[in-house]
């Protein structure tokens, strides 16, 4: 059986956040089963599904060409605004 | 019929389902059906405990009581629930009948003048249509599969039809309540009930299975062979250890 990806929304206002992953004959299928497992307790509000085969990543060869480069560049961090108080989940 | 002993028929009907269910846990098909099996399960049970809960409150005795002290004589589900439903087609086709029936069922009672009935059917309500949109979607999965799997599942729904007519037959002594507008009239239900088996019989190319049989006598206590075998495994730790808390 394929393999799925399962993210979840926890909340109104929140992206959808990788939760983990299922084996399902088809995507409706995932669907309902993303439902069984990583929602029953309250965990969220909406979900996504996706073939793991469909998604595209990073190789381990990757690494140093994509990440490396942003090492010793603090002046791309945005970390002199200050984040008021009543803004979460940012 | 008291409303009391309408509120136990029902915490029987959830009770009874939901230990069948549950002995699917560890043996489903693959891990995300067994989880999934099981939280079905868990659905009816905690239905059950709201029932029994409310049958406490109306003068009856606690819910452990009702689900580990009686003998199979004096549980009142029906008896589409207490089926064994060990093959996997005929627990998809008991399903698919009884959350059919459930929706329609709920809808109603959630209306009904008993405000505490009203609320638990709102709660179980919400559970029934996934429930209903769950065992739909085997249906049609197995119904219009392989050849195979299309055969097992025509027989198993010819199995179970049987048992439906019971859903629907109005006891006497339920009529008072109906009027007061405490329960929904379940032979109402009926035809809106066949018309949405039917449309999910037909979208899983089942034929739907001519009813020349049909069984009851639950409510009256009457089971099948197969409720108290059932009885004895969920009761033995209670019985055997009066008492005994975790």
């Amino acid at each position: 059986m394929p393999l799925f990806e399962v993210f979840v929304r926890p909340r109104r206002g929140l992206q959808h956040q990788h939760a983990g992953s299922l084996r399902a004959e088809d995507a409706e299928l995932a669907l309902q089963y993303a439902r069984e497992i990583y929602t029953r307790r309250r965990e969220g509000v909406s979900l996504w599904v996706v073939r793991s085969s469909d998604i595209t990543a990073s190789q381990e060869d990757d690494a140093p060409m994509f990440f490396d480069p942003a090492d010793g560049k603090p002046y791309r961090d945005a970390t002199f605004y200050e984040l008021p108080s009543k803004v979460r989940g940012l | 019929m008291s409303l009391l002993a309408a509120v136990v028929g029902l915490g029987d009907d959830a009770l009874v389902l939901g230990q069948r269910l549950s002995a699917w846990c560890g043996k489903s098909p693959w891990l995300e059906e067994d989880l999934a099996m099981a939280n079905t399960a868990l659905d009816f049970l905690g239905r059950a405990r709201l029932l029994y809960g409310y049958a406490e409150q109306l003068g009856g005795c606690d819910e452990d009581a009702y689900a580990f002290q009686r003998d199979a004589r004096a549980f009142t589900n029906l008896l589409i629930y207490e089926l064994p439903c060990a093959d996997f087609a005929l627990a998809c086709a008991r399903q698919l009948l009884v959350d059919a029936f459930d929706v329609l069922h709920l809808e109603k009672l959630c209306d009904s003048a008993d405000a505490n009935l009203a609320g638990i059917a709102a709660k179980a309500h919400k559970e029934a249509r996934y429930h209903r949109r769950r065992s739909a979607a085997w249906l049609v999965r197995l119904g219009d599969g392989t050849a195979e799997s299309h055969c097992r599942m025509q027989k198993a729904m010819e199995d179970v039809w049987g048992y439906h007519a019971e859903l629907f037959a109005p006891v006497e002594a339920e009529i008072g309540l109906v009027e007061k507008g405490v329960l929904p009239d379940r032979a109402a239900l009926r035809p809106q009930w066949l018309a949405a088996v039917s449309a999910t019989l037909d979208e899983a190319t089942l034929e739907l299975p001519s009813a020349d049989w049909q069984v009851d006598g639950g409510r009256r206590g009457l089971h099948t062979e197969h409720l108290a075998p059932m009885l004895a495994e969920m009761q033995h730790l209670h019985r055997s250890h009066p008492g005994a808390r975790w």
